[in-house]
């Protein structure tokens, strides 16, 4: 005889181990020590945010134009407003601002260009970007050709100022760096020892010595009748400090090749510079990427240190709005502004670094 | 007899540029020549340049008066003090700053990127969002932040923030009590020091006592029994030979105690900040390179957990850990040179700023910073190469 078997129907899970209360429980209340953790970062939480809020949004002031339009119970972004145009173009003149426009219409194009990987022509824009854009750029913001008025460089400030020097910098480093690190790792020993000596100074002290020297010392190494642009004498520092940074960056990319590629394009009878041009560098290259982005990133924060010298970069420009006696007390809105900016550009460049190194991370390893 | 034609006639050398020895032989006799020429191009003109702006070189100039005085200094210094005197006064207004930044950093950021790896969500973003702040924002910004919007807001010396009787905040500084030693007080930092002899001596001795005869002491508690205990007990035995002096509002301003100046604490606090949120990050990566595996086997060899901790997976750890941090920990000694953007007596501001306009003397003054910063770079990374040494992994 055959009872009529019942089947238990699919129930589900205990409530206790699916759905939000399960997560909470595995992530935020598993054991004592931990919810002590959980309740003291809620409570820092609570301590920080809340504060924040209020000042940077509900109780802050937006439209107007001068300081009486500001309550002052929050954040004072009419002073932001008020100078927006100073914190992006500097001292550059009003009515010649569509230059700079077309610069860093430019610039932001070469760049998401360069940086997306499925437009085409990677090969000619990056020879464009590296080659025509900075005569371009050069002639737009300086002037002097074209009917367009001289616009001289210490007029240049604010975010322009910061890029272009993060910029013409990372540029200018990367062939010395190139060079410096294959000499760092040449046979020959004069050669050897003098490309370590380079990296090694320039990495052993501080920039802000090094913008020093460009500033101080570098008219007295001309000759007298010779004198450099400010701007100018901040770059060759800046290029010079950066390029030891890159050769050994370089450097731990060149050393990823394995060496049985070298060998081999020497077995084909290659020369020095076939083998590094063809076979090395290209492969190296694409190692290094992640590490070049990550300079850029120490170096485009590193830029706000030519104020030291008398450069009005974002923050110098910040730094000398905040001494106007018609807005004075408004240092917390005009940090907290070039921090937003500066950490938007880092927190981008750094994200897509991370992006490369995985989607780079293929192939090399044994 | 045949010649192979692959081989050359014997007498028939090739021209010297197909010769690889010769060719790197004259490269660099070239480069040696050009380098020379531009460095007598150099000093051509800087001595040019030197006798036309009527500056005399040489170092001279140290033991001149240097007029100006200094707020803070670790030893006597007067405007009645020598140049010589400023450069020392800046040199170790930098090491007080970097070695107790150095100390904060590696606090925070160890905490920080343990607490990354935490398996609490919240802890862990919290210890996300505090890196990716800080490190994305430029140091010289966060000086200033710390300097001019909040040190410099604080109120005045009459309205100060109070902690206690003993810690008073305002916009002059932090002023803390001093310890005034009174005689026999030298007897405990002498304990001191006997008790971390005894202790290491006590560590060796368990160790080889461990290995002949498998028992062991536990000599880490007894010795930080002995480091801490010891002192405290000659402390109390003397008398407690120590006084501290308050500080007092007196018209309008702290008399007495230690007086921490504005300057320094925003520079200390930028550059701890900033640089833990690196060295975070290098906890947690050296963290993460230990493979799970390890920590298993060592399970299963029934390692109890501390044991597991402190044989296997901190010593593998540090080796990764090491090397990136000491070059942060250079890192925070080269940034504390931006000291001068605040005013922070540090060698960069007083020497290379003050000392530099007032005598003119450029090379002289640059080349002595730059040389104190090269030989803190050299000296910390012989350190790191001897360390490494030690501790890399012995591969066949």
């Amino acid at each position: 005889m055959i009872h009529n078997q019942t089947i238990i129907k699919e129930r589900p899970a205990p409530s206790s181990s699916v759905g939000a209360i399960a997560w909470l429980r595995t992530n935020l209340f598993n054991g004592p020590i931990n919810t002590i953790f959980t309740l003291i970062g809620l409570y820092i939480l609570y301590l920080l945010v809340v504060p924040t809020v209020q000042w940077a949004f509900l109780n802050a002031d937006w439209i107007g134009t001068t300081r009486d339009d500001c309550s002052r119970e929050g954040a004072c972004w009419v002073f932001i407003n008020a100078r927006f145009t100073q914190f992006i173009y500097g001292l550059y003149p009003r009515e010649e601002i569509w230059r700079a426009n077309i610069v860093f219409a430019g610039f932001f194009t070469l760049i998401a260009w360069l940086a997306i990987p499925r437009l085409p022509l990677k090969r000619w824009v990056a020879v464009f970007a590296l080659v025509g854009f900075p005569i371009v750029a050069y002639v737009l913001l300086h002037g002097g050709y074209f009917d367009m008025p001289r616009v001289p460089t210490h007029r240049w400030g604010g975010l322009m100022l910061t890029l272009l020097l993060a910029t013409v910098g990372m540029v200018g480093a990367l062939p010395i760096g190139i060079v410096l690190a294959l000499g760092r790792r040449s046979n020959m020993p004069i050669v050897k020892s003098f490309c370590v000596v380079f990296i090694e100074f320039w990495r052993g002290v501080p920039l802000i010595t090094v913008l020093f020297m460009a500033s101080v010392m570098l008219p007295l190494f001309l000759p007298s009748d010779m004198s450099v642009d400010r701007l100018v004498r901040a770059l060759i520092g800046l290029t010079l400090f950066q390029s030891a940074y890159m050769a050994e960056v370089i450097r731990g990319g060149l050393q990823a090749i394995p060496k049985g590629q070298e060998e081999a394009a020497a077995a084909l009878g290659m020369t020095y510079w076939k083998r590094m041009g063809l076979i090395v560098l290209p492969q190296a290259l694409k190692m290094m990427i992640p590490g070049i982005v990550n300079t850029f990133i120490s170096l485009f924060k590193d830029t706000t240190l030519v104020m030291i010298i008398g450069l009005f970069d974002l923050l110098g420009i910040v730094q000398a709005a905040l001494a106007d006696s018609r807005w004075l007390g408004f240092s917390l809105e005009g940090y907290v502004f070039a921090a937003f900016m500066f950490w938007i550009f880092c927190f981008s460049m750094s994200r897509y670094s991370q992006y490369l190194e995985r989607k780079l991370h293929t192939g090399h390893k044994r | 007899m045949s010649v192979s034609p692959n081989t050359r006639p014997a007498g028939h050398k090739p021209p010297f540029w197909r010769d690889r020895a010769k060719r790197a032989l004259i490269f660099q006799l070239l480069l040696v020549a050009a380098v020379a020429a531009f460095l007598l191009y150099i000093v051509g003109n800087v001595q040019d340049n030197l006798s036309a702006r009527g500056i005399t070189t040489g170092f001279g100039f140290l033991g001149n008066t240097a007029g100006f005085g200094i707020v803070q200094s670790l030893i006597d210094y007067s405007s009645q003090s020598t140049y010589g005197r400023t450069f020392l006064v800046g040199l170790l207004n930098t090491l007080l700053v970097g070695g107790l930044g150095v100390l904060a950093a590696t606090i925070i950021g160890f905490i920080v990127g343990i607490a990354r790896l935490s398996p609490n969500w919240l802890l862990a973003r919290l210890a996300t969002a505090y890196i990716e702040t800080f490190r994305n924002i430029p140091l010289l910004l966060q000086i200033f932040f710390w300097y001019f919007a909040v040190l410099r807001t604080l109120p005045s010396a009459r309205d100060s923030l109070a902690f206690g009787e003993a810690l008073f905040l305002n916009v002059r500084g932090l002023y803390l009590p001093q310890p005034l030693f009174e005689s026999g007080f030298g007897l405990i930092p002498l304990t001191f020091l006997v008790a971390i002899v005894a202790s290491i001596a006590l560590v060796i001795w368990n160790k080889r006592r461990h290995e002949a005869t498998g028992k062991r002491l536990p000599a880490y508690w007894i010795s930080f029994l002995l480091i801490f205990g010891l002192p405290l007990l000659v402390l109390v035995a003397t008398g407690v030979p120590v006084t501290w002096e308050m500080p007092e509002l007196r018209g309008f301003n702290f008399r007495g105690g230690i007086t921490v100046i504005p300057e320094f604490l925003a520079l200390w606090l930028a550059l701890s900040i900033y640089t833990a949120s690196f060295i975070a990050e290098i906890v947690r990566s050296g963290i993460q390179a230990i493979s799970h595996g390890q920590t298993e086997a060592a399970q299963a060899l029934s390692l109890p957990r501390n044991l597991v901790l402190r044989l296997v997976v901190i010593p593998q750890a540090l080796r990764v850990i090491i090397p990136p941090l000491t070059s942060q920990y250079l890192n925070l000694i080269k940034n504390s040179s931006l000291a001068t953007a605040i005013g922070y007596p540090d060698l960069v501001s007083v020497f290379a700023g003050t000392t530099l306009n007032q005598t003119g003397q450029a090379i002289e003054v640059i080349a002595m910073t730059m040389a104190v910063y090269l030989t803190i770079s050299l000296l910390v990374s012989m350190f790191m190469n001897w360390f490494n040494a030690r501790v890399a992994l012995v591969e066949r």
